[in-house]
């Protein structure tokens, strides 16, 4: 059986800029790949790549074992694709979007319509169909735009930082919706930038950055390649912070970071259980109050340090221009 | 060159390995009648571009009949009034699709259209059902504006068959104009630069007859005025309104100026539309 997605050296230039540069990747059905990057790693230039959106520069693209640049009009056939932003029409209502996107599939009216139905079902938004989606919230609307790339009922689902701008909850809402599209069988590729979100929703994990592929694996393997787990505490008042950072220092194999907001203090370590055990005893012993002590993997910015040594939008570049702004 | 006729084509099975049957994507007239539907639906389901454009319409009227009117002489036999209807009537077209280039560059940007080009459609007939959705828009505009123009004391005095001959003539010269202004919103980054580009299309509907008789502007004016697109359909709506030119003061035969007309607009559809579903269907 073919690979879903199958990409070999893909490259896509504008002028000087490389979006995708040599970009190799192979996704399997049967599970979620996620593809994980910063902002502008290439993500959604590759997701538009197997749309059929833009033709790449050069390599090769296959999708479902079609050759994506020759035969474009065969990947539409089997694909979905949920862009970067909902697409949905405001005003018309949840049901009347589906149905026509169905339509368009080249579903007759009454097969659309129950199409429409069923995936309003599948996305708990059967009580909202009739209304229009202007009335809808944020998160009402990506689960929409994630039924309307759905009701075709696409062999791969192309989702495309499903997630970004949802509060928390409406966020947990899709990731049940996509983690019940791949029970039903559905293929389904995505991007983000959290590595969390790859970690809920995807077996294989694909790291994107500057248009190549420069990890892959499952989010277990990657972490792993990360290397240490992360202590990090929150103490209850922020006059404690030098003092937790002591506490720390104790069992980090770096010096304790103290982050952005002023409120956390973290640092790496080798024995993840029993150094958790030792700074819980400490904090008792000099009597630190916290809101918050846990062991957790390490986050993107981590994972992403590690790969490649830079911070993950702390390269030369993004500098400058943040410098000029 | 290959020698298999083994065409990839998608596995039409599911998971469990059941055969299903893939649709094969809409056809021409389906896309360009779900893609005209969701424009019109647009515009009607949204009461501020439904009322602020009839008001709006409803005040420039108001404001040339009897601010501007009794300053302008029509030069020829006819009253202000009804001089004037027939020219509003006739660039409706431009302000309509001023309105409509907004709505292609916002939601180019948007990243709507994206999701019609990954659908197994004719991409091509996305465009064409805009067109369609616009000319309708175009009629709704000359409608309205006819209503406020009887209200106001306009009177045509040409007989039914010409009347009926001047509407459809701005029909199709309205589907045609259409084209252009999808033009303008494709290549427009934002709604903003969208509705900049479209002022550029103003100067065709001022600088001729439509407010005022060429023959009150400056010479050097008068040879563009007279001549361009927007000039020789006002005068072939004009002459069919109130039964020949002569009335509205200005050479040739009604014939003339509605063979120029269709000439003139058959070429801006042709053109425009070339481009505009040339525009939309590239994969870049
Ligand atoms: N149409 C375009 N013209 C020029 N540069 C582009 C274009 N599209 C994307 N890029 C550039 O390509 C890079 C990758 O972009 P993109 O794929 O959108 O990244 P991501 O989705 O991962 O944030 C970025 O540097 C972006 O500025
Ligand atoms: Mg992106």
């Amino acid at each position: 059986m073919s690979p879903i997605i199958e990409a070999h050296d893909l490259r896509k230039h504008y002028g000087d800029v490389h979006a995708l540069d040599g970009l190799n990747l192979v996704a399997h059905s049967g599970h979620v790949t996620a593809l994980l990057g910063p902002n502008g790693a290439g993500k959604t230039t590759f997701v538009n790549a197997v749309a059929t959106l833009l033709r790449p520069t050069s390599g090769t693209l296959r999708v479902a074992g079609i050759d994506a640049l020759a035969q474009p009009k065969q990947v539409r056939r089997i694909i979905g694709l949920a862009g970067q932003y909902a697409s949905v029409e405001p005003t018309m209502t949840g049901t009347e979007n589906l149905v026509m996107v169905a339509r368009l599939f080249g579903l007759d009216a009454a097969a659309a319509k129950r199409g429409a139905a069923e995936v309003l079902e599948q996305l708990g938004l059967t009580d909202a169909g009739d209304r229009l989606v202007r009335e809808y919230s944020g998160g009402m609307r990506r689960r929409l735009d994630l039924g309307a790339s759905l009701v075709g009922r696409p062999q791969l689902l192309l989702l495309d930082e499903p997630t970004t701008g949802l509060d928390p909850r409406s966020r947990m809402e899709l990731w049940d919706a996509i983690r019940g599209l791949v029970d039903s069988g559905t293929d389904v590729l995505l991007t983000t930038q959290y590595l969390e979100e790859a970690d809920q929703l995807a077996r294989d994990v694909v790291i994107v950055d500057h248009g190549r592929v420069i990890a892959a694996g499952t989010p277990d393997e990657l972490k792993g390649q990360a290397g240490r787990d992360v202590i990090e505490i929150r103490p209850h008042t922020a006059t404690d912070l030098a003092a937790v950072q002591d506490v720390l220092r104790a069992v980090g194999v770096e010096e304790p970071r103290v982050a952005a907001d002023l409120h956390r203090v973290s640092t790496p370590v080798d024995r993840g259980a029993t150094d958790l055990a030792t700074v819980v005893r400490l904090l008792d012993e000099r009597s630190l109050a916290v809101d918050d002590v846990g062991l957790r993997r390490p986050t993107l910015d981590e994972v992403f340090l590690t790969l490649t040594g830079a911070p993950i939008d702390g390269d030369a570049a993004d500098t400058t221009s943040a410098s000029l702004a | 060159m290959t020698t298999t006729s083994a065409e990839a084509v998608p596995r039409d099975t599911e998971a469990g390995g059941t055969a299903v049957r893939r649709p094969e994507g809409a056809g021409y007239l389906t896309t360009a009648a779900a893609t005209a539907r969701r424009n019109l639906l647009q515009f009607f389901r949204t009461p501020q571009t439904l009322m602020m454009g009839t008001i709006q319409g409803a005040m420039f009227l108001f404001m040339f009949r009897y601010v501007f009117g009794y300053a302008i002489s029509t030069r020829g036999g006819l009253s202000y009034v009804d001089w004037m209807v027939p020219g509003f009537l006739a660039t409706v077209m431009v302000w309509t699709g001023m309105g409509a280039a907004a709505g292609i560059a916002e939601e180019s940007v948007a990243g709507v259209f994206d999701r019609f080009r990954s659908l197994p459609i004719p991409r091509s007939a996305v465009m064409v059902g805009r067109s369609l959705a616009d000319g309708v828009l175009i009629a709704w505009g000359i409608f309205t504006t006819t209503v406020i123009g009887l209200i106001i004391g306009f009177r045509p005095h040409g007989s039914a068959t010409e009347i009926a001959l001047a509407f459809l003539l701005m029909l199709f010269a309205g589907y045609a104009v259409s084209w252009v202004f999808i033009v303008l919103g494709l290549v427009s980054s934002s709604a903003q630069a969208a509705q900049g580009m479209g002022m550029l299309v103003m100067p065709f509907s001022f600088i001729s007859s439509a407010n005022v008789p060429v023959a009150s502007m400056p010479g050097w004016m008068q040879p563009f005025a007279a001549n361009q697109p927007v000039s020789v359909l006002i005068n072939a709506v004009r002459s069919l309104m109130h039964g020949g030119p002569g009335v509205v003061g200005i050479g040739h035969t009604t014939a003339y100026w509605v063979g120029l007309s269709v000439v003139w607009y058959a070429g801006i559809a042709v053109v425009f539309a070339a481009v505009a579903t040339r525009r939309f269907s590239r994969t870049r």
